[in-house]
């Protein structure tokens, strides 16, 4: 796990440099390009600036905006006992300093994500959708996943390189822009230049730097691609090595990829790599799509694990890997040189039914209304009103038995219990 | 004469490279200590938890369960017997009952419909079904730090400096039965 969690720091670093050096690059030829033989150190500057500018956005409040970008609220034990002890079990497991804040996000699409700079500031957010359709176990197994990629650093990992990719794509659009909207106007300063042989130069230049800011983001992306993929394999390895139970998670994904939700409302292409599975649903049969995904295919990630037979330990996931895609071991030598014995255990949770489905369903909804501030009223007649917290009056009439009843009573009972838990 | 510095600076050289190697594993050692007595209080906290939690259950479930006494004594005397536990031998032991007494009750508590749908003990149960996972991960985690710790005081060249300022061996937290982790399966004849 350390072995892990090191050639985790050594490959961020390596990383950073590799896409810090395409930037300066771009920065490099694109001054160039507009000004000339000595702005090759201006652009370098303008690069370096977005680059800062980028990173002390995300790294000050990058978890803060993406978890206020998916609307998620903050929940405690008393919200969702089951949710919150299993974080806790996960925490425990996996020796995290720090037990990681619990966020729901009220969205039918089954989903989670982990956020946060290092393990002790991070935060896991799941879906209502995905509290609604998995049994304790599957929920197990997808908390674990996200508590596996607190464990290995991948936040920090996927932040660094979304802040490089994201500084590579500005610098590049800015300048393809700023060159289509130059060529349209007919720019004075490249038709003035009076010297042949420089403007020449210039134009090489100019060609060189285009073709520079359209292959650039394509790299930039393709590695961040692959890199993003590549920590999902690792983190399913570890929630099977935390769980000890790699059922968990190949149901709950297969629970996932079955689903008819719509997809994730607040995801977009930024997020994307930090949600459990991808949050876009593929429209028709793209083969392209397997080099241009934030993830890797659910049934594969299923077969894995369904594959771990022996044990629940790293070199069993990557026997398992080596098994279903016939490619070399995703797992560093490292890790695998250290032998361990993992057994898996017995699965514990009951069978979901459909009609437990649809209580958790209820459950989950009356959970959001509670975190939103409803109010609960139940009528002597049966009915359960859900009051929202904009409806002012203090009286409401049951629309079954036509009885008034007392709205602010309940209402003040119910802020003095929030308080007092 | 200048042989003899160069001896002299090639010798305290040694020295201090050598200090500064049993520095590091000193300061090695230190870390895997703490983290395996950070594991054990973890393990410590949940147990606490399971203790906490023991007489909420049962208070609840004697209600409805009147011809179970023998079950309720099982776990009252499992529970401060593992309390009284002083030694990590002896606390797996105890705790190791404590969990077969409260997979029994649960077995048992199979047969109660009307205790199996009261809202207080359905809470109780998922509190005290995700302690018994804690309890699971918090030992398979110091169990991992003592695996650690434990081939680090028994490896050369560690074993010196383990020898020299008293590291010794920790115990692993064992389960005496295997099958106690095991939740009773369901049945409904």
């Amino acid at each position: 796990m350390w072995e892990l969690i090191r050639a985790n720091k050594r490959n961020s670093i390596f990383l950073m440099m590799l896409m810090a050096a395409v930037l300066l690059l771009l920065g490099f030829v694109i001054g160039l390009a507009i000004f000339g033989p000595e702005g090759g150190f201006f652009g370098i500057i303008i690069a370096t600036v977005i680059w800062l500018v980028l990173s002390l956005v995300s790294f000050s409040s990058g978890d803060q905006i993406l978890l206020a970008a998916s609307r998620a609220q903050r929940v405690t034990h008393d919200v969702h006992p089951q949710l919150f002890n299993i974080v806790e079990e996960m925490k425990i497991a996996a020796g995290l300093p720090a037990m990681p804040k619990v966020y729901i996000i009220n969205d039918p699409a089954p989903n989670a994500f982990a956020t946060g700079r290092s393990p002790q500031t991070a935060s896991v957010a799941v879906t209502a959708g995905l509290l609604a359709r998995l049994n304790r176990d599957e929920l197990q197994g997808v908390v674990a996943h996200e508590i596996s990629h607190i464990l290995h650093r991948d936040i920090l990992y996927v932040t660094l390189a979304g802040i490089m990719l994201g500084g590579i794509v500005i610098l590049s659009q800015v300048f393809l822009r700023g060159m289509f909207y130059s060529s349209m106007t007919g720019s004075r300063r490249r038709y003035s230049s009076g010297n042949q042989g420089g403007g020449q130069a210039q134009i090489v230049m100019l060609v060189l730097a285009i073709l520079a800011a359209v292959l650039a983001p394509i790299m930039a992306h393709l590695l961040y691609f692959a890199l993003s993929r590549r920590r999902e394999y690792l983190a399913d390895a570890g929630a099977a090595r935390l769980t000890r139970y790699p059922e968990g998670l190949a149901s709950a994904l297969e629970k996932i990829s079955s689903d008819p939700a719509p997809q994730l409302a607040s995801a977009n292409d930024a997020t994307a790599p930090m949600y459990f599975v991808n949050p876009f649903k593929k429209k028709g049969k793209m083969k392209l799509s397997d080099l241009t995904s934030t993830h890797p295919p659910i049934s594969e990630r299923i077969r894995i694990l369904r594959n771990m037979s022996q044990g629940a330990s790293y070199q069993d996931y990557s026997q398992a890997y080596a098994q279903v895609t016939g490619s070399k071991s995703i797992v560093p030598a490292a890790v695998l040189k250290q032998k361990e014995q993992v057994p898996i255990r017995e699965g514990r949770a009951e069978p979901t039914k459909a009609e437990r489905t649809q209580r958790q369903l209820h459950q989950v909804g009356d959970i959001m209304r509670k975190v939103n501030g409803f109010a609960f009223l139940a009528c002597t007649c049966g009915l359960n009103l859900k009051i929202p917290p904009n409806f002012k009056a203090d009286t409401v009439q049951c629309p079954r038995c036509k009885r008034t009843l007392d709205v602010a009573a309940q209402r003040t009972a119910q802020t003095a219990k929030a308080r007092s838990s | 004469m200048e042989g003899a510095l160069i001896v002299l600076a090639v010798f305290f050289g040694i020295a201090i490279l050598l200090a500064l190697i049993l520095v590091g594993i000193y300061n090695g050692l230190v870390r895997l200590r703490n983290q395996v007595d950070n594991a054990w209080s973890q393990i410590d906290v949940q147990l606490k938890r399971r203790h906490d939690l023991i007489p909420n259950l049962v208070e609840t479930a004697k209600g409805y369960m009147k011809h179970e006494r023998g079950t309720f004594e099982a776990i009252t005397e499992a529970r401060s017997k593992a309390m009284g536990a002083k030694t990590v031998a002896e606390a797996s032991q105890a705790e190791g009952q404590l969990a077969d007494a409260l997979s029994k009750f649960m077995l048992v508590v199979e047969n109660y419909p009307d205790l199996k749908a009261n809202q207080n003990f359905l809470a109780l149960q998922e509190e005290l079904t995700s302690t018994e996972n804690k309890i699971a991960f918090a030992r398979q985690n110091y169990n991992d730090q003592v695996l650690f710790f434990n081939n680090k005081t028994q490896m050369f060249p560690s074993n010196i400096v383990a020898g020299m300022f008293g590291f010794t061996k920790r115990d692993f937290f064992e389960v005496e039965n295997a099958a106690e982790r095991e939740v009773p399966k369901v049945s409904f004849s």
